[in-house]
């Protein structure tokens, strides 16, 4: 199993989400992060969802979602060389003696601070997913009283467009397939 | 053109062909159904359940192959038919559903009879709308239309607010043509996969088709004919596939998988090769996944690329429309004859002739497979064309065991899904497809109380189905299971009903009863030559038995075989078979362990070891000449 990176272009129209979601969980896949949002075609809207699947997991997802009537084309940005970003917002306790080593941390992480008062400090940073983690992590020990993270969205490095057709499902049995237990998990 | 919602809803139906409806009226549906007395070019059928309006629309695509509709309104109207969605959709059949909504205002209110119907039919339909304004209502019909018969064809649900239906607006049937960017029925296989396949193809030693459902959809039957018939290739069908594939056909081995003959299963294991055409490798056909065709390769034809390799690995895919491929791929195969592989299977088939239970003499009890053989050889002696609709459970297998089917559409069932109830208000859809047809129900008693209320729908119609309840008693399926796998603990499956001869009268229509094998004929004939709907009571044995069966999660080839023939004739019944010797799943470890844990669970509770004495049949004495012929012939019947 590992983090698996799709973006899907879908029709904006009410309901398309539900569509997307009531998919994942009944094929049984988990969502890692869904974020979904404008782009530069009216009525288009786009998605990036890191679902936690194998490889073979990872081509049904993406099949499935080709059979949604509102998904336009999905691309699997895992294997290519693609930039996968993240907004998160942290708010943390600080008094005068720890104000200054939060600075300078946010200052390393190239973070901004864009609320300050006398208790607290509101840090806006973006990056990939792994180093709004080690942020987190870093801010612990100061208190953190509230954090919110997006979610990652992605996009593919260059010029080339993606591909609209849905994908040949590989041909391998996933590990943890179901008939591995001994137990029938059909009726 | 000025038209309301509601009546541009009729003009659309009209427009896509359609002239008969199933529906109930209900509050939020109103306005359509007011409408619909200015069309009576469309005819409406009163269900006297919603569920029966969709497995009539799911009957009369099945039987006609055109789009079927079902109405219903709002709330409990909807959610009624969800079962008979979820049937259509787990069997690729096009229908459409319109719902009632309530206002547009009045959505997430939870207002009287208010249901989030497009977020409840979501995961049991192929697309689903919700229309809040009458200038959307045709252009939703119309993909609907579109939708529900292209590509792997499934259900399409409308969901209309009333006041969509009330508002006015401007019908313009051209520009509501379907915009759908996102949809693509018409895929393509690569020239590349073609190549692989008749190198497969043409090398192949023991190659075996199996044919489903796919190409019934596709109309390829003659292209796969034509694909056996120079490459002598032998075919397996599916359930659904039955009647696709003639069953006198020489190449046709019969039906595959749980229930299938023991020859098709091993031939299927035995191939080198599998040319799987339309069908989805369903559990229920392959068998624990794991042993599954081990030694064969494998070549997926296929519309819908979410079904390649979702439970099979396979060697090629050709993805698009089967007989668009089997066209492109003819004129290539190779002529060859395959002896040997032949040769291996008409071994397997071995006793087959003596095991046809229609030579078996007349021991005075009734077997469900006898009447289904007898009906299906009479119906044959008939000029006219018989569609059979089956519903789910022991007479669907021995349906599929014993009648012949050779046309395709001749055979209608619930398959993936399996839903009980969905026989007699399919046939009743089936017959306003074709009414030129006979149409035969085959159902449990079980089944058969489900959805009897239709018989009330039938009556009002005035058409005319033949329904053959084949009466056990029991709840049969479940019974054997619990028989192999559950120790004979019978919990919940011995199961009552009324008096259907009597429930047939009280309906108007008419009831016959039969419990002689030497009746079956005559009853078949006086239904037959009766104007109305009639009911017959095919009372038969208890607990009888479908064989063989791969148990689920069992290898495909490791079946339990039929008892010796000439003590199922004595007793009908259920006690000689034998498990297979290899391992089994542990669905068996688990039942004892499970029954180990309930039985010394409180010492005072009964023990529950044999419960089912009690509510067995008395049964004909077990005489020692059964035992005597039984150890006489064991040696000579491999099965």
């Amino acid at each position: 199993m590992a983090k698996h990176t799709l973006i899907a272009y879908v029709e904006d129209v009410p309901g398309v989400l539900n569509r997307i979601a009531s998919l994942f969980r009944r094929r049984n896949f988990n969502i890692d992060s869904l974020t979904v949002g404008r782009t530069e075609q009216p009525g288009v809207s786009r998605l990036t969802v890191v679902v936690e699947a194998t490889e073979h997991g990872a081509r049904l997802v993406e099949a499935n979602l080709y059979k949604l009537v509102n998904v336009l084309r999905v691309d699997d940005l895992t294997h290519k060389d693609a930039l996968m970003r993240e907004l998160g917002l942290v708010k943390v306790t600080v008094t005068p003696n720890t104000r200054a080593q939060v600075l300078q941390l946010v200052d390393v992480f190239r973070a901004r601070v864009v609320d300050v008062d006398e208790l607290s400090i509101v840090i806006e940073v973006t990056g990939t997913p792994d180093k709004i983690g080690k942020f987190e992590l870093v801010l612990r020990p100061y208190g953190i009283t509230e954090m919110v993270r997006t979610g990652s969205v992605a996009m593919a490095r260059g010029h080339e467009t993606m591909s609209a057709n849905p994908p040949l499902v590989p041909a391998v049995l996933a590990p943890d397939h179901a008939h591995d237990s001994g137990i029938s998990m059909s009726v | 053109m000025k038209l309301t919602g509601a009546e541009i809803i009729w003009e659309c139906l009209i427009r896509e062909g359609v002239d008969v409806v199933f529906g109930y009226p209900g509050g939020a549906i109103l306005p359509a159904y007011d409408a619909m007395t200015k069309y009576p070019q469309v005819h409406h059928v009163l269900v006297r359940h919603e569920q029966g309006a969709t497995h009539m629309a799911d009957g009369y695509a099945r039987a006609s192959g055109k789009v079927g509709v079902a109405i219903a309104t709002s709330g409990p109207g909807a959610t009624n038919m969800v079962t008979g969605i979820a049937t259509a959709m787990m069997d690729s059949s096009p229908i459409v559903c319109i719902t009632g909504q309530v206002g547009s205002k009045a959505i997430g209110t939870d207002a009287f009879q208010e249901t989030d119907v497009t977020g409840v039919t979501i995961p049991v339909t192929k697309h689903n709308y919700l229309v809040t304004k009458p200038d959307d209502i045709a252009r939703a019909i119309r993909e609907a239309f579109y939708i529900a018969k292209s590509g792997r064809p499934g259900p399409v649900l409308v969901d209309i607010t009333k006041d969509a239906q009330q508002l006015s607006c401007e019908f313009d049937w051209e520009s509501a043509a379907p915009k759908l960017p996102g949809y693509r029925p018409d895929l393509r296989a690569l020239p590349s996969e073609y190549q692989k396949a008749l190198e497969l193809i043409n090398t192949a030693k023991r190659p075996l088709i199996l044919a489903g459902q796919g190409i019934l959809k596709s109309g390829a039957t003659a292209e796969v004919l034509k694909l056996a018939q120079n490459a002598n290739i032998p075919i397996a069908v599916t359930l659904l596939g039955l009647g696709v594939i003639p069953a006198s056909c020489e190449h046709n081995l019969g039906m595959m998988g749980m229930h299938g003959e023991a020859w098709v299963n091993e031939a299927i294991q035995q191939a080198d090769l599998l040319i799987a055409l339309g069908m989805r490798f369903d559990d229920r056909v392959t068998g624990n996944l794991k042993t599954y065709a081990q030694n064969a390769k494998k070549i997926h034809v296929e519309i819908d690329p979410s079904e390649v390799n979702k439970n099979v690995p396979v060697d090629v895919a050709l993805i698009g429309d089967l007989r668009e491929i089997l066209e492109e791929l003819l004129p290539s195969v190779k002529k060859t004859t395959h002896p040997e592989w032949w040769a291996t299977i008409n071994l397997g088939k071995g006793d087959a002739a003596v095991r046809d239970i229609q030579a078996l003499p007349d021991s005075g009890h009734l077997y469900a497979a006898h009447v289904i053989n007898d009906l299906c050889h009479f119906t044959q002696t008939l000029k006219k064309d018989t569609i059979v609709v089956t519903d789910v459970g022991q007479h669907q297998m021995w349906e599929a065991q014993y009648f012949r089917h050779e046309k395709p559409r001749s055979l209608i069932t619930s398959g993936g899904l399996g839903t009980m109830g969905f026989a007699l208000p399919a046939a009743i859809g089936a017959k306003f497809a074709c009414p030129e047809k006979d149409v035969w129900v085959v159902v449990g008693d079980g089944g058969f109380q489900m959805t009897s209320c239709e018989l009330a729908t039938a009556e009002q119609e005035g058409i005319k189905v033949n329904v053959a309840i084949i009466n056990n008693s029991f709840l049969g399926m479940v019974r054997q299971w619990q028989e192999f796998f559950y120790d004979k603990r019978y919990a919940a499956t011995p199961i009552t009903g009324p008096d259907f001869v009597k429930l047939a009268e009280a309906y108007r229509l008419k009831g016959l009863r039969c419990n002689k094998r030497s009746d079956v004929k005559s009853t078949v004939e006086k239904a037959l030559a009766a104007k109305e709907t009639v009911v017959i009571d095919f009372v038969v044995e208890k607990e009888d038995t479908v064989f063989p069966m791969v148990p689920a999660g069992a290898a495909l080839d490791k079946m339990i075989r039929r008892p010796k023939q000439d003590v199922m004739l004595e007793s009908g019944s259920d006690k000689d078979w034998e498990m297979p010797s290899s391992t089994l799943p542990n669905v068996f470890a688990e039942a004892k362990a499970e029954a180990v844990a309930l039985n010394s669970r409180g010492k005072k509770a009964a023990k529950p070891a044999k419960p089912a004495k009690v509510t067995k049949p008395a049964k004909p004495a077990k005489t020692p000449a059964r035992k005597a012929v039984a150890s006489k012939s064991a040696k000579s019947n491999r099965r």
